[in-house]
């Protein structure tokens, strides 16, 4: 029951996918005490936690762990009362757009700190008389929404699946608790099906379920990065103008000169809910000028690490050697080939087309008429939900607070596991492995405590 | 109703003597309040009409709860009791529990006398058959032969004796516990005072002779020695009564399916929910049937009885089959039943009716405790009739109630699971109900609430003077083990020692206390390290050994009792209309206002209440705090 506590909380406090610059914003009792652990300031020594309220700080962000430099920032300090929340608030001002921004958050949060829920900055400001009756209210609001309907449908199917996932792991967990409680609280029991050697083996089943939960995390899926689509294409097919498209305003540089894009762009979009980053290459064509060719090369390189690619055809040029050379480099990826300019007289049989694209999603559309782009964005979305896509355990963790909850239940499980290598008595692996479901069931929101009850009576005869 | 109101008037009446009005008598006499305790046959004070025996995980805990804030259980079973040992000595510090075999009738006929030589008590046999209410508060009670007794406050502690019912097969006939008398009258007044009513049903197994079974069969399960349930007792002393251990056979199994149907339970004559701990042999033996056998223990009822209690055997089927089914279990062939098995069903009070401190919420100084709220067990029976006594005493004295919490004691556990939660069949306690079991050991009981119960007024010096001894033995010992001056060098002879003891070794200079972590090594060990080590006793320096060897888990939970407090202390006033909270969900709404928590903490704990309930509960709360410390300011 997180909200019921009085911990540290954070979040970016600037919304999502406009780039650039941005803000994480730690409220609390710990706040710079997490802080001072990853804030390196330019000034020798300098502790957040011995500076003034209503000071700046430059410096940069480490991962303590890695000994790595994250980000360039400045911190912000405010003390409480005479804070946003009354708390006492921490603000790092990050530079280095949204890769290193979300690091920076996984960093404060691995260090502590706890994913704020919507609207719980406001609340706790609300709770320290910060602000006023109104605005709680739309607060309030804001907390009913979440259960609401309000919700994107395909965050719901993604964590749907992962707590399937997560559900299995604390079946296992829950089994194992159920018979270490029936062993204390019937001594004189018989417990069936109960063998120390059982027990090592279920908790590094645990253990590496969960690891293996994280890895898709870390393999940079869609909740960190977004899901990295990149858009490939020969020169002048209109590449440039469906990043335009998805963004609504114009981002990349669009004409009719073939090679108009030479380096690759960046951006985030949000697609239903789900974070995509575009990226828009440079056209490839087979050529000598050695420009073009790093051009190219990049473009590869970026094709390799997408998680999708778009790859795009324009009718009016018709089917040429220069698009089934692309082709050849990009079609083992999750592809979905998007046919460009429909408004314009084919060049080519649209059988052929789909002839050789076959094994892929196809699909035609007119940038200038805005035709075909919803289907185009469902599509999308389905190559999302694919199960392929998402990676060997078919499981996206798509919220920071879902991969904290893992790591958090990593962190009981693998206590748990000391505990055993100790040779501690039973009670103490319990406590652990209480916190392990806890954390699981915040995935699932769920507690533990009548489960096991229930667990007891059902699995075992016991008692007079 | 015709009826004569006594002379003397109470300022509290306690009806009933089982577990729970024995403790809720003593508690309130013993603070100095004019005390009446009736019950409905005097030879029966303090009975235990199922296993003769205490303790157990969890339950042992609650009696040394008891003991602490200065009931009588724990030391009533000492001076009484025939064997003991420890459970679950391998899994813990914090389950370790207790287990002592009772003598029935000394413990009864010992409880029976404390209460008679008890200043301020009266004790008598009467059946109470209706509550006396007027304006919402108590008056008294007007008993079966007509005589009003008026009293401030009254508890009822009326076990399974309310419109009790008996059930052995087909053979159904009106009774309590044992075949005593029933209250038939009693739980209809508390209905026309508009209280909600459940039917719960539990069950016995046989009693046999002695004589009949042949123990050569069995496995015996003796006692052990150098232990006592109360804080202040000696140790058993003397042979303890021997225990065995058998086993129900294929045979049992089939005689039970092929008359399964004969049994009230299948054949749906018993309305009352059963608890599912507790399982009659013919439910265990449907419900797992592929188990082979179930476990027997054998215990005497007594040391100067032939009466055994056969623990396991539980059972409603009729009394031909239990005979049958008795002598196909190996040791008990001849075996001769002298008290048949039986279930029977009661009514009690749905305990959602309660306050934490066990007032009625609708009517002001009826208090109830034990069997009636709910709960099952001689323990949980006990730790509930401590609370209500005292909390009675306390409301007569104006002071603030005694509601011990979650993370301070088992009793903290079983009550606020019962009020906050309710509870849909007879609840036991257990160690998993508590989160933080690790602190609540049954070991420091003592620590956790002799304070409490002094402040209260229920602790006399003596056991005050040992409590503070111990707490400053801990200290001292502790003080000396974390000082550097005493640290040990790893030196030629300090490594011998350690080889001969089994402990790795030692490569650079460490404290007392850091050796003492190592799990093989003991306090009295580290004598050979350290001469001057403070002389302490045997439970001194059990808390010294749990306090250095289990710290980290120990620290980590009371971190998190540290958040559980927090959320306690964030009261909700008694007032709150909760249909004025409109942002809560309608379940919310209805469930919050039939508890009626006391804190944010309670409510969480509420099943059918969100998280998000609860923050626009806190946020409600906060609008409404203010608004009120602007109508007081506003006066000024
Ligand atoms: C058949 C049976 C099986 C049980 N099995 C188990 C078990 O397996 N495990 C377990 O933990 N517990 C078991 N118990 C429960 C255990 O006995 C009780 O939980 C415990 O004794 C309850 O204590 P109490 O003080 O609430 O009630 P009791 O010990 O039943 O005492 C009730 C008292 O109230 C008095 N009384 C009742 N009504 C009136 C009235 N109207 N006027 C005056 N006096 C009144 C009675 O005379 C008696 O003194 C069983 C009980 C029974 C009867
Ligand atoms: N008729 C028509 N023209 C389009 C459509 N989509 C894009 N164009 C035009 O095609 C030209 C090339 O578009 P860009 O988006 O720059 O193409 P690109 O693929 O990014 O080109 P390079 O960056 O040069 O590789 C521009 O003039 C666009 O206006 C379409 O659907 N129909
Ligand atoms: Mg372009």
């Amino acid at each position: 029951m997180d909200i019921l506590r009085e911990d540290t909380i954070a979040a970016i406090a600037t919304p999502f996918g406009t780039g650039g610059t941005g803000k994480i914003r730690i409220s609390g009792p710990d706040a710079y005490e997490i802080g001072d652990q990853i804030f390196r300031s330019v000034q020798q020594g300098k502790k957040l936690k011995d500076s003034e309220s209503y000071t700046a700080h430059y410096g940069f962000i480490y991962d303590p762990e890695a000994e790595k430099k994250i980000d360039e920032v400045v911190a912000i300090m405010m003390r409480k009362p005479r804070s946003f929340t009354g708390e006492n608030v921490l603000e790092f001002d990050c530079h280095g757009g949204m890769t290193p921004l979300r690091a920076v958050l996984e960093l404060v949060l691995a260090n502590g700190a706890r994913l704020a829920e919507p609207g719980e900055f406001s609340q706790r400001a609300f709770l320290n008389g910060r602000i006023d009756l109104a605005q709680a209210e739309a607060i309030i609001d804001i907390i009913n929404s979440k259960t609401e309907k309000s919700l994107d449908i395909a965050v719901e199917q993604l964590s749907g699946k992962l707590s399937q996932r997560v559900d299995e792991i604390k079946e296992v967990a829950v089994e194992v608790l159920a018979h270490l409680e029936a062993a204390i609280d019937y001594p004189e029991d018989e417990i069936e099906g109960f063998s120390p050697e059982n027990l090592d083996d279920k908790f590094n089943y645990i253990k590496e379920e969960i690891e293996k939960l994280l890895i898709s995390s870390r393999q940079g899926k869609i909740y960190k990065e977004g899901l990295k689509t990149v858009i490939v294409g020969k020169p002048n097919v209109g590449k440039s103008s469906l990043l335009n498209y998805f963004l609504e305003e114009k981002r990349a540089i669009v004409t009719d000169i073939p090679g108009t894009t030479r380096d690759v762009i960046e951006e985030y979009v949000n697609l239903k809910g789900i974070p995509l980053k575009i990226i828009d290459t440079a056209g490839i064509r087979e050529t000598a000028d050695k420009v073009e060719k790093i051009g190219v090369e990049r473009t590869r390189k970026s094709a390799e690490k997408a998680d999708l690619v778009l790859f795009m055809l324009d009718i009016s040029q018709g089917l040429t050697e220069e698009d089934l050379e692309i082709y050849k480099l990009i079609k083992e990826k999750p592809l979905i080939v998007i046919v460009n300019k429909t408004d314009l007289p084919a060049q080519v049989d649209k059988n052929k087309i789909e002839h050789e694209f076959k094994e892929h999603s196809l699909l035609w559309i007119s940038l200038l008429e805005e035709e075909g782009l919803e289907e185009l964005r469902q599509k999308i979305l389905n190559e999302i939900l694919d199960e392929e896509l998402s990676g060997d355990d078919n499981v996206i963790i798509t919220k920071s607070r879902h991969k904290n909850a893992l790591l958090k239940a990593k962190k009981a499980i693998e206590r748990v596991i000391v505990s055993r290598e100790t040779s501690m008595p039973y009670d103490f692996l319990t406590i652990d492995l209480k916190d392990c479901l806890n954390a699981l069931g915040e995935i699932t929101g769920e507690t533990v405590a009548d489960d096991i009850i229930d667990r007891i009576f059902n699995d075992f005869c016991l008692g007079k | 109703m015709d009826f004569h109101k006594y002379p003397k008037e109470y300022d509290v009446i306690v009806i009933g003597a089982g577990h729970a009005g024995c403790e809720a008598s003593l508690a309130p006499a013993r603070m100095g309040f004019e005390t009446l305790t009736l019950t409905v046959n005097l030879d029966h004070v303090a009975f235990m009409p199922c296993n003769p025996s205490l303790g157990g995980p969890g339950k042992a805990h609650i009696v040394r709860e008891i003991d602490a804030l200065g009931g009588e259980m724990a030391r009533n079973m000492d001076e009484t009791m025939i064997q003991i040992r420890m459970l679950n000595t391998s899994k813990g510090p914090a389950v370790h529990g207790l287990r002592g075999q009772s003598d029935k009738q000394a413990y009864h006929q010992r409880m029976k006398r404390i209460l008679e030589n008890q200043d301020n008590l009266d004790l008598k046999q009467q059946i109470a058959e209706k509550l006396v209410v007027e304006a919402g508060e108590i008056k008294g009670i007007i008993s079966k032969t007509g005589i009003f007794f008026a009293a401030k406050k009254v508890i009822l502690t009326t076990g399974t004796f309310l419109k009790g019912r008996i059930i052995i097969g087909e053979a159904k006939f009106n009774a309590g516990p044992n075949q005593q008398y029933p209250a038939n009258k009693l739980s209809g007044s508390l209905k026309e005072e508009g209280i909600s009513l459940r039917r719960f049903k539990t069950g016995t197994p046989p009693r046999v002779s002695k004589r009949s079974l042949d123990f050569s069969k069995m496995e015996p399960q003796p006692g052990e020695e150098g232990l006592s349930f109360s804080f202040q007792s000696e140790p058993l002393k003397g042979e303890q009564a021997m225990c065995y251990l058998t086993y129900t056979t294929e045979k049992t199994h089939q005689i039970i399916n092929e008359n399964k149907m004969r049994t009230p339970l299948f054949s749906g004559v018993i309305e009352g929910v059963g608890p599912r701990y507790c399982p009659s042999i013919e439910d265990k033996v449907v419900r797992f049937p592929d188990k082979g056998r179930h476990q027997l223990f054998i215990e005497p009822e007594g040391a100067h009885t032939d009466e055994y209690y056969i623990s396991g055997l539980s059972t409603s089927l009729p009394h031909d089959v239990q005979i049958e089914m008795a002598r196909s279990i190996p040791g008990l062939e001849e075996v001769e039943i002298m008290r048949p098995g039986y279930a029977i069903e009661y009514d009690c009070v749905d305990p959602e009716e309660l306050k934490l401190d066990l007032e009625l919420k609708k009517i002001k100084g009826l208090y109830t405790a034990g069997q009636i709220n709910g709960s099952s067990g001689y323990e949980e029976a006990a730790g509930q009739g401590i609370v209500a006594g005292i909390n009675a005493a306390l409301s007569l004295q104006n002071r603030e109630p005694m509601i011990l919490k979650r993370s301070e004691a088992y009793i903290g556990v079983l009550i606020d699971d019962l009020v906050t939660k309710g509870t849909p069949e007879p609840y036991r306690i257990m160690t998993s109900r508590a989160e933080y079991r690790l602190l609540l050991r049954q070991d420091n009981a003592d620590q956790r609430l002799t304070p409490i119960g002094r402040e209260v007024g229920l602790v006399d010096d003596k056991r005050y003077q040992s409590y503070q001894s111990k707490i400053k033995g801990v200290e001292k010992a502790l003080d000396y083990l974390r000082d550097e001056n005493n640290k040990v060098n790893p030196t030629a002879e300090v490594r011998e020692k350690l080889e001969e003891l089994e402990s790795g070794n030692l490569s650079k200079p460490v404290t007392l206390e850091a050796l003492l972590r190592r799990p093989e090594l003991s306090y009295e060990d580290l004598r050979y390290f350290a001469p001057d080590l403070p002389e302490i006793t045997k439970d001194v320096a059990e808390q010294v050994e749990i306090q250095v060897k289990y710290k980290g888990y120990i620290d980590r939970q009371q971190a998190q009792v540290e958040q559980f407090r927090k959320m306690e202390e964030k009261k909700i006033p008694e007032e709150l209309d909760y249909s004025q909270l409109e942002n809560l969900r309608l379940e919310a709404r209805e469930k919050l206002a039939r508890v009626r928590p006391l804190s944010i903490g309670q409510a969480s704990r509420i099943s059918g209440v969100s998280p998000a309930d609860i923050s626009a509960l806190m946020i409600y709360l906060e609008q409404y705090n203010r608004s009120k410390k602007d109508d007081e300011n506003g006066d000024k």
